[in-house]
């Protein structure tokens, strides 16, 4: 099984044998590449207890649990790395569970959908209508943000983003450290490193 | 052992059981000589003795769960998940599991027999969860095993895999924490105190020497079977089964019958347990989970018994269970990760209530087969 590209994106700003903590870890494919590429202690939390199964069964360490009230099992600083990947605007509340990440390790990424990429800008403003595949009753998505709106939460739950890389069709592009401008336009998804300030 | 009606059947006395070669020291400071441990095994120990695994039963379980009881002539208790091809794989595993201390099924306890040649009864020592595991280390010491590959149970199993992770982590490669928890909760203790009155208060009880009178206190112990199982099943699982349907009748009978299937599901719960258990064994066996509490045992919290653990943890709850629930599970696993163990934990969604880890729980099944081979590839088996 050939790996995601946002996975392989998210695994290369990961350190050798770090402890790490990936929320909403799912089947736990990104752990296991982290921890047979990387050979990190990999840990998940994973909500949908048939997915977490399978992560079990991959040899992974998984416990089923809610990010918006179980985080607070994992104590402080108990990870290097904590990894959100398209989980966070699926969270109720998504101050609650950056702040509690923010403690849980010193460096956090989370990837995201952008809804300030601009096709999603344009189909809102000559359709009146707002962006979504399946209709907007139908997404999982609680709480839709801008790359802009989350570098903003970042800063006030005391974070710093370190680097920042858009991904486009399934395309990742390089990591960089600056024009998180830029991104707010043409990034249709992002992942972003943040460290603590 | 007497409390066994039916003649033309083995006495727990003819099952297979081992001496302890070692006298066995008690919490409540007594020494036991001469402690006898029943037990079963399935499957072939490989050479390196490393494929060893403990299966630990609950309050009113046996040793007998891969096989028939030929004492009770009842079917294993664990027929979904230990056996050839299933998760506890005895075409893979050295699959051993013993009566606990205390118990009514070979094992040294209550209804065995004393050094004046007349049964222990209410003289035998009040023991422990620690005080169990202890006798079944003693068991597996004497097996010539130095490692477990995994230690599993539910419930009061449960306990005893946190148990044996505390007193032997060097020996426990994987363990499995079934419906449990780290202790007993005041509502825990106060059915299983309506339990024990039941059996006191019945005056064929004769303040536990009932098998010296050849009595037995049959309805106290079916009362206490009645009290402890409603607690093992969820109130949705008795509306789906039961709800208020009536027993064999169009209407009510204005009387005290067995009107309502409930009643007589319970009713026939509580008979058929008397045939299979000991009543001063179910006060001893209870005491001892009243009893447990893993973080007052060490100074009060949770996480220091286990910090450095070598053990991987894989707990299960199931959403019902209102006996041992989730968030017992959960408080466990807090603990687990605020020591550093390796842990996991799967919440079950289920409506069957406690008893859902004996029943037919796919996803349980499925997700325990997967962490148990990935430990034996850990392990190397």
């Amino acid at each position: 099984m050939s790996a995601r590209a946002d996975h392989l994106a998210i695994a290369s700003r990961v350190p050798e044998g770090a402890r790490v903590l990936d929320v909403g870890c799912g089947d736990g494919a990104l752990l296991a590449l982290l921890r047979d590429e990387r050979g990190v202690d990999a840990r998940g939390l994973e909500l949908d207890s048939a997915e977490a199964g399978l992560a079990l069964s991959r040899g992974l360490s998984v416990v089923q649990g809610d990010a918006d009230t179980d985080l607070n099992i994992f104590p402080d600083d108990g990870f290097d790395v904590a990894i959100l990947s398209k989980t966070i605007q699926e969270t109720r509340s998504p101050a609650h569970v950056l702040a509690e990440l923010r403690r849980i390790a010193p460096r956090i990424l989370i990837s995201f959908r952008n809804y300030g990429y601009w096709p999603r800008r344009f189909s809102l403003l000559t359709t009146g209508r707002m962006p979504s595949r399946r209709g907007w009753y139908h997404e999982e998505t609680l709480h839709p943000c801008t790359c802009a709106d989350m570098l903003d939460l970042a800063r006030e739950t005391g974070l710093n983003v370190a680097a920042a890389a858009q991904v486009s069709s399934g395309r990742v592009a390089s990591f960089r450290a600056s024009g998180f401008g830029a991104l707010n336009w043409f990034a249709d998804e992002v992942i972003a490193e943040f460290i603590r300030a | 052992m007497a409390f066994m009606p039916d003649a033309s059947r083995p006495t727990p006395d003819s099952l297979q059981k081992l001496v302890l070669p070692e006298p066995l020291r008690l919490d409540c400071g007594q020494v036991l000589e001469h402690v006898e441990i029943a037990y079963e095994t399935w499957g072939q120990l490989n050479s390196e003795k490393s494929n060893a695994v403990l299966v630990c039963h609950a309050l009113t379980g046996d040793q007998f769960c891969a096989s028939e009881n030929p004492v009770t002539g009842r079917p294993a208790w664990w027929p979904r998940m230990v056996g050839p091809g299933l998760p506890v794989d005895t075409d893979k595993y050295f699959v051993i599991a013993s009566n606990v201390l205390g118990g009514c099924m070979g094992t040294t306890g209550p209804a065995s027999l004393h050094a004046d040649g007349k049964p222990w009864g209410t003289r035998f020592p009040v023991i422990t969860i620690a005080d169990m595991v202890r006798a079944q280390r003693g068991l597996i010491a004497a097996l010539g095993i130095d490692s477990l590959f995994c230690v599993i149970g539910g419930s009061m199993g449960g306990m005893q895999v946190l148990e044996w992770a505390v007193q032997a982590p060097e020996q426990v490669f994987a363990g499995v924490p079934i419906a449990t928890a780290a202790r007993h909760s005041a509502q825990n203790i106060a059915f299983y105190e309506i339990g024990r009155q039941a059996i006191m208060s019945d005056p064929e009880w004769k303040d536990g020497a009932y098998l010296a009178h050849g009595t037995r206190p049959d309805r106290g112990l079916a009362i206490a079977r009645m009290a402890a199982h409603v607690t093992y099943v969820s109130e949705s699982a008795l509306k789906r089964k039961f709800d208020r349907g009536l027993q064999d009748r169009e209407r009510t009978s204005f009387s005290f019958d067995a009107d309502f299937q409930i009643e007589s599901y319970l009713r026939y719960q509580g008979r058929s347990f008397t045939d299979r258990f000991d009543a001063n064994s179910y006060l001893y066996v209870t005491r001892a989970m009243d009893y447990y509490d893993l973080a007052a045992a060490h100074g009060g919290r949770l996480s220091d018994p286990f910090v450095g653990t070598p053990v991987r943890f894989c707990l299960f709850s199931f959403s019902s269970d209102w006996h041992y629930t989730p968030a017992e599970a959960m408080a466990v696993t807090r603990a687990l990760v605020a020591a550093g163990a390796d842990v996991s934990h799967i919440e079950i969604e289920t409506d069957k209530g406690h008893d859902a880890f004996l029943l037919e729980e796919p996803g349980f099944e499925s997700a325990l087969a997967g962490f148990l081979t990935a430990s034996a590839k850990r392990r190397g088996l």
